[in-house]
């Protein structure tokens, strides 16, 4: 009985726990600024800033090179959905989306069509891409993504030149799955991989009128409340847990050992 | 009994504690800011004879090219500098030498006065030669000075009739010559010859080609183009690499840009202290015909020639540029508490940033100017290095609950047994 109501009081305790996760595993909710981009950056350094749940729509032409930007953190799965919509007549076409991370490097998708072919006439090619888990830290020698800005290159990599130049609209939209302590690691970068940080870092430091005099910034995204300190995980709700049931367990075995009450052999009122 | 819950309930409440996990948020990043140098852009308009021909939305091209030109002006953002230039405008006759000059400056770029603007434009008639080279150069010199965004934007609807300079190969050199210039093309109505040569011009400055038939299409594009000219970015500062480690140009945290020939290696240095992180990432565009097949080398090598760490990247098809990144943190030195000037002096490494491209030009495609190299240089403070897999080595999942429960118990049951025995054994005595 006490057994019980002590594991349902530790119950309860993950259930707060896995609450805050729960909430967040659908990613955050469409942002709330009425104005989501409508225009797609033509380069890195270009790059249209998008939040992570926000339907960003630009229209250009075939063979543009479209970039857009978003911040990911530690244990967030990012998945990227592009549609395009092609031009009333055209041939078939081959479209791709990559994800870069904030090294420029290519980013591996797990799954999804990242590279699609639509056919002669088709009205849009949908894509997606589904990223690998975001990591906290990893050693500077592996390719693992890790927190801070992404990239995303919505192109055309196949198409007949009769096609250059004409009008397409395309349609990116990046939801993020939260994995929570599956995922979690040890260690953590001391700032996310956000391109030009260093800079924007050091008019940070200095006084308010050089940071409103400093040109724009490379990247300036950054998730709904910031970067996580990536100290925390619901490993330590399983570990607490653990600690309590081990004690418990304990208590429990100490006891059976002890019999149930006094020794039989003391006689009653001794 | 009471203990035992007081116990309980003090656990629970730390774990609730734990369970609420308060995040501590991360420094904010430094917001953007308009730059100090205002952004220009040239809207270079072509007004050979051909802009005569009436196959826009049942109208000519040349009326087309008005209306959008009326409603952009209308719609250009306070801080842009604005300028016309004209191609073909003036001259009639047949001579070719005269024709190919045929370019004058309708608006210079500045701020913009609307009316004026309007009534310039609205006195053009479509006359003769098509000379997109010359155009091109002297709209390059037009935009001149200033560290702010500086764009081209070309319609056309006809290739250059001013051969043998290649307006492609201008583009590519004023795309060597400035920084930050961008050349935008519109077709008008575009065969495939004209649609070519406005790619490659597009393709050369890393701009963008549109193909326009409907009147609609034009005016939405040159306003998009000129929006963007005043989306603050940031400008990157050109450097020039070298050939080997030691003679290489030393940079600091920044954008940087240079250019790499086919087969060129380029070499930087920069100056990394313990504890602290050296990201680089290295981006070279194809800003021409280059043969499918492609790669990208950056790497970070000591001074005596020992490879630290690199980044690679390879691809095959059509592309607009190839990058790849790297980090290196350069670890902490053991007892360095005294932040002695010289002994820090002494302490900083420096990183020799070497940049190999594979990019091959397709037959027939001029490969000088090198290909253009972006270079960010970040040096950050280092990262916190694992010393676990997981985080802070803790625990997750039913496993790891069993194998706790488990053995706790036997624990509990040994250390009762052991507790009977000394009873035991003291009971006798």
């Amino acid at each position: 009985m006490r057994i019980a109501h002590i594991l349902g009081a530790a119950a309860l305790a993950l259930g707060l726990a896995a609450g805050p996760a729960a909430a967040d595993s659908p990613s955050p909710s469409p942002s709330q600024s009425g104005s989501a981009p409508t225009l797609a950056g033509t380069s890195f350094r270009t790059a249209t800033e998008i939040e992570q749940g926000q339907r960003a729509t630009a229209s250009g032409a075939t063979g543009d090179y479209m970039y857009w930007s978003f911040p990911a953190d530690a244990g967030q799965r990012p998945t990227v959905h592009a549609t395009v919509r092609l031009p009333r007549s055209h041939a078939a076409q081959t479209w791709q989306i990559d994800v870069y991370d904030g090294l420029r490097r290519r980013q591996a998708c797990q799954y999804g069509a990242q590279t699609r072919t639509a056919a002669a006439g088709a009205a849009s090619v949908d894509l997606a891409c589904v990223l690998r888990t975001v990591r906290a830290w990893s050693e500077p020698w592996a390719n693992d993504p890790l927190p801070g800005t992404y990239y995303i290159r919505l192109t055309a990599v196949g198409l007949t030149d009769a096609d250059l130049g004409l009008p397409v609209d395309a349609e990116v939209r990046v939801d993020a799955k939260d994995i929570g302590g599956a995922a979690a690691v040890d260690g953590s970068l001391a700032r996310p991989l956000v391109p030009g940080i260093a800079a924007s870092s050091r008019t940070d430091g200095t006084d308010e009128k050089d940071a409103s005099a400093s040109s724009a910034v490379l990247s300036a995204v950054e998730p709904d409340g910031g970067w996580s300190s990536g100290w925390w995980s619901d490993r330590w709700v399983w570990t607490a847990v653990g600690g309590v049931l081990a004690a418990l367990a304990g208590v429990g075995g100490y006891a059976l050992t002890r019999g149930s009450g006094r020794p039989s052999r003391v006689p009653p009122g001794a | 009994m009471i203990t035992r819950q007081r116990l309980a309930a003090g656990v629970c409440a730390l774990l609730a504690a734990l369970a609420a996990g308060i995040a501590v948020p991360a420094p904010a990043v430094a917001g953007e800011t308009d730059g100090e140098a205002a952004p220009k852009v040239e809207l270079v308009l072509d007004v050979s004879g051909s802009m005569r021909t009436r196959d826009i939305d049942g109208g000519s091209r040349m009326a087309a090219a008005k209306q959008a030109f009326n409603e952009v002006l209308d719609a250009t953002p306070k801080e842009v500098e604005l300028g016309i230039r004209t191609l073909g405008a003036t001259y009639r006759g047949n001579d070719r030498q005269e024709g190919c000059k045929d370019t004058q400056r309708l608006y210079p770029v500045g701020p913009l006065d609307r009316t004026e603007a309007k009534t310039a434009v609205a006195t053009l008639t479509p006359t003769g030669w098509t000379p997109i080279g010359p155009a091109l150069l002297k709209a390059a010199d037009d935009l001149g000075g200033g560290s702010g965004t500086r764009r081209i934007v070309l319609i056309s609807d006809g290739e250059d009739t001013c051969q043998p300079l290649d307006p492609c190969e201008v583009a590519r050199e004023i795309a060597a010559k400035g920084i930050g210039l961008t050349i935008d093309t519109l077709g008008l109505v575009p065969d495939a010859k004209t649609r070519d040569q406005l790619s490659c011009i597009a393709d050369a400055t890393g701009g963008t080609y549109t193909s326009v038939r409907h009147k609609d299409e034009l005016s939405d594009r040159v306003g998009q183009l000129v929006d963007r000219t005043a989306d603050p970015v940031v400008t990157p500062v050109a450097t020039e690499g070298a050939g080997t480690c030691a003679q290489a140009p030393v940079l600091k945290s920044g954008l940087y840009t240079d250019r790499v020939a086919f087969g060129q290696q380029r070499w930087y240095r920069v100056d990394v202290r313990p504890g602290q992180e050296l990201r680089a990432s290295a981006s070279v565009a194809a800003d021409r015909a280059v043969n499918p097949g492609y790669g990208l080398l950056l790497r970070a090598v000591t001074l005596h020639g020992r490879e630290i760490v690199r980044g690679e990247a390879a691809g095959t098809g059509r592309t607009d540029a190839v990058s790849t990144g790297l980090r290196y943190p350069k670890p902490e030195r053991d007892g360095d508490d005294e932040n002695d000037g010289d002994d820090a002096q002494a302490a900083t490494e420096t990183v020799c940033l070497q940049v190999t491209h594979s990019f091959s030009a397709a037959p027939g495609v001029k490969t000088t100017p090198g290909l253009p190299l972006e270079l960010t240089v970040d040096v950050v403070s280092g990262p916190d290095p694992a010393h676990d897999v997981a985080a802070f080595g803790l625990g997750r999942g039913w496993w790891l609950l069993g194998v706790l429960v488990v053995a706790g118990f036997l624990a509990g049951v040994l250390w009762g047994w052991l507790s009977r025995w000394r009873i035991a054994v003291w009971r006798t005595n």
